[in-house]
């Protein structure tokens, strides 16, 4: 047997066979997602609905101080959107089919081989990234062909857009790894997944202007990405003034930085501890 | 020769439940290994323990030098595991799973090949949703095998499949140990102990009771033969020959003996004194492995009644 040459140069720790393979598993990813035609569906549906129920009920404008220019209704709600749509394709997706994997006994399968754990985190995360871009690209496309939303023109503001994007994808597809750890049957996953996103939503002001959420809501609301993945894109498509009203005096977007990329790493932390290959068992 | 597998008193403990008794099992290289057992009597408990999948309460493994309880990738390497049952790849197709995987080892076998050994050639670009019970039970084989590994664990390989289909995980599984992989299988059938292994290990209630060939288990060629005829034609009415311990019911004759070669000349001798050429449904019988199976089953749950 050749067994003894190979095993003693296979080298599992190499950085290159950790891209190729965090590559390989984001591949094999897309190519599921998209041969599951209700899977692409419905990921993309809920964002279109929600930005076409909002920007149809809320038609009016926000005015801002005098001499300002107003601020369409749908203008101020398309970066919540973008930010919920995210949320919606990392954290509650991944949770949901990650917590399949493990019930069904996928990740077993995986786990009896010498895939790290990497990456297939990492292909988890590629998953994210490509479903999240189409969402933003859907959500903006819409909002600006039908309902009059401005793109912004500075380079600064697309950088921002950027940043929040990839931040707030990675960290969030890695909390919803994390999460399923509270997921204890498969066919539960929906009502443990949904509760606290809906919550955070609300209280994140992704369907109100945030200066109506209440103080300790806000406190609440604080602690978590989503606020600040809503207030980093409402920097980049409202002017100063909105700011004022809404966050406080300044859109802070040093401080969204600061908070998205500790976010990112105790994600990061999170799901390496949480996470399973499988669950009721010590494996 | 060196040892594959060794397992040394393993026990395992779910709260009051003792699902592994202390088990002691040496597997060589290349050996193909059958552990044979009813449901619940800690067959796949054992095996998941030796794949690194399961903690033992207690006892000592090394699996191909290792200790299972520490897995690696470099071990993950070289063994191959076919679950019992485990999530499916609904839209991919088998070739596309198979190529993924073998991307996970450091020098798997081509996926063309891996594919034409489970006889899926066919279905190679068919989307798995589409495959049968048993061809997708193929596909988990050659999940298990594409790394080209050098221990392969089996569990229930073939339980629910039709007897083709078993016949045919067979085959890929002979093809395989003929090229000198270990292999440790779990079973209920008997006969796929008897078509695969080596040897052969019976495991009831947590405890390993027996082990050997297929031939030998349970005193299996020490017991008597059993031969049995009829006497019809020439024969029926006629006295049975003296000096054998026959047994009549009807017109059915049957003897236990030691010494089956010497009854059957015997009988011969009294048939062509009788005018038979032939002895109607003559027979020379060994108790089936199911036989001494069963009666191993049996005597357990015996001493498990009486305890």
């Amino acid at each position: 047997m050749t067994s003894i040459p190979r095993t003693a140069a296979f080298q599992p720790n190499a950085p290159r066979r950790h891209v190729r393979l965090a590559l390989e598993r984001t591949r094999i990813e897309l190519l599921t997602f998209f041969r599951t035609p209700e899977q692409v569906f419905f990921t993309f549906l809920l964002p279109v609905l929600f930005v076409v129920i909002f920007s149809t009920i809320f038609s009016g404008e926000i005015d801002g101080p005098p001499g300002a220019e107003t601020v369409q209704f749908s203008q101020y709600f398309v970066p919540g959107m973008i930010a919920t749509g995210i949320v919606s394709a990392t954290f509650a997706s991944l949770a949901m089919t990650v917590s399949m994997e493990q019930h069904e006994g996928m990740l077993r399968r995986l786990s009896g081989t010498p895939l790290p754990r990497s990456a297939y985190f990492a292909g988890k995360v590629g998953l994210a990234l490509v479903t999240s871009f189409l969402e933003v690209v859907i959500i903006l496309g819409i909002g600006v062909v039908a309902y009059g939303v401005k793109l912004p023109t500075e380079p600064t503001k697309w950088l921002v857009f950027a940043g929040v994007f990839f931040l707030g994808v990675a960290s969030c597809s890695l909390l919803g790894i994390a999460y399923t750890r509270l997921i204890r049957t498969g066919s539960s996953a929906p009502a443990i997944v949904q509760p606290p996103y809906l919550i955070l939503q609300f209280i994140s002001g992704v369907f109100l202007q945030y200066n109506q959420v209440p103080g300790f809501l806000k406190a609440v609301a604080s602690i978590f990405p989503l606020k600040w993945m809503v207030q980093g894109y409402r920097y980049v498509f409202l002017p100063e003034w909105v700011a004022q009203d809404d966050y406080g005096g300044g859109w802070q977007v040093e401080k969204v930085f600061i908070v998205l990329i500790a976010w990112f790493i105790a994600s990061f932390v999170l799901a390496r501890v949480f996470f399973r290959w499988n669950r009721g068992q010590n494996g | 020769m060196t040892t594959a597998v060794r397992a040394q008193a393993i026990r395992k403990r779910y709260g009051d439940f003792e699902a592994l008794k202390g088990v002691d099992l040496e597997v060589p290289e290349g050996e193909v290994f059958a552990l044979l057992g009813p449901n619940g009597a800690g067959k796949t408990t054992f095996i998941e323990i030796l794949e690194g999948f399961r903690a033992r309460t207690s006892g000592e493994a090394e699996v191909l030098g290792i200790d299972p309880m520490k897995p690696d990738a470099k071990w993950r390497a070289r063994i191959g595991i076919v679950l019992q049952s485990a999530g499916f790849f609904e839209t991919l197709t088998p070739l596309e799973i198979v190529r993924h995987f073998g991307s996970f080892y450091p020098d798997p076998l081509p996926a063309e090949r891996v594919i034409e050994m489970v006889g899926l050639s066919e279905k190679g670009n068919e989307r798995c949703r589409s495959l049968s019970g048993g061809q997708k039970r193929r596909v988990d084989l050659a999940l298990g095998i594409v790394g080209n590994p050098e221990l392969i664990f089996l569990d229930e390989p073939t339980t629910g499949l039709d007897p083709q289909g078993r016949r045919q995980i067979w085959d890929v599984v002979r093809n395989f140990t003929a090229l000198g992989t270990t292999v440790l299988l779990t079973t209920h059938y008997l006969d796929e102990a008897e078509q695969l292994a080596n040897r052969v290990g019976v495991i009831i209630k947590g405890d390993l009771v027996e082990v050997g060939t297929p031939r030998e288990i349970g005193g299996r060629q020490r017991a008597t033969a059993r031969v049995t005829f009829a006497t019809r034609g020439a024969l029926a009415g006629r006295a049975l020959p003296e000096g054998l311990a026959l047994n009549r019911e009807g017109d059915v004759v049957t003897l236990e003996t030691f010494e089956p070669t010497q009854a059957v000349a015997a009988l011969s001798r009294w048939a062509e004194d009788a005018g038979a050429s032939e002895i109607p449904e003559l027979s020379v019988t060994r108790p089936s492995l199911e036989d001494i199976y069963l009666q191993m089953v049996a005597a357990s749950e015996a001493e498990g009644t009486s305890q």
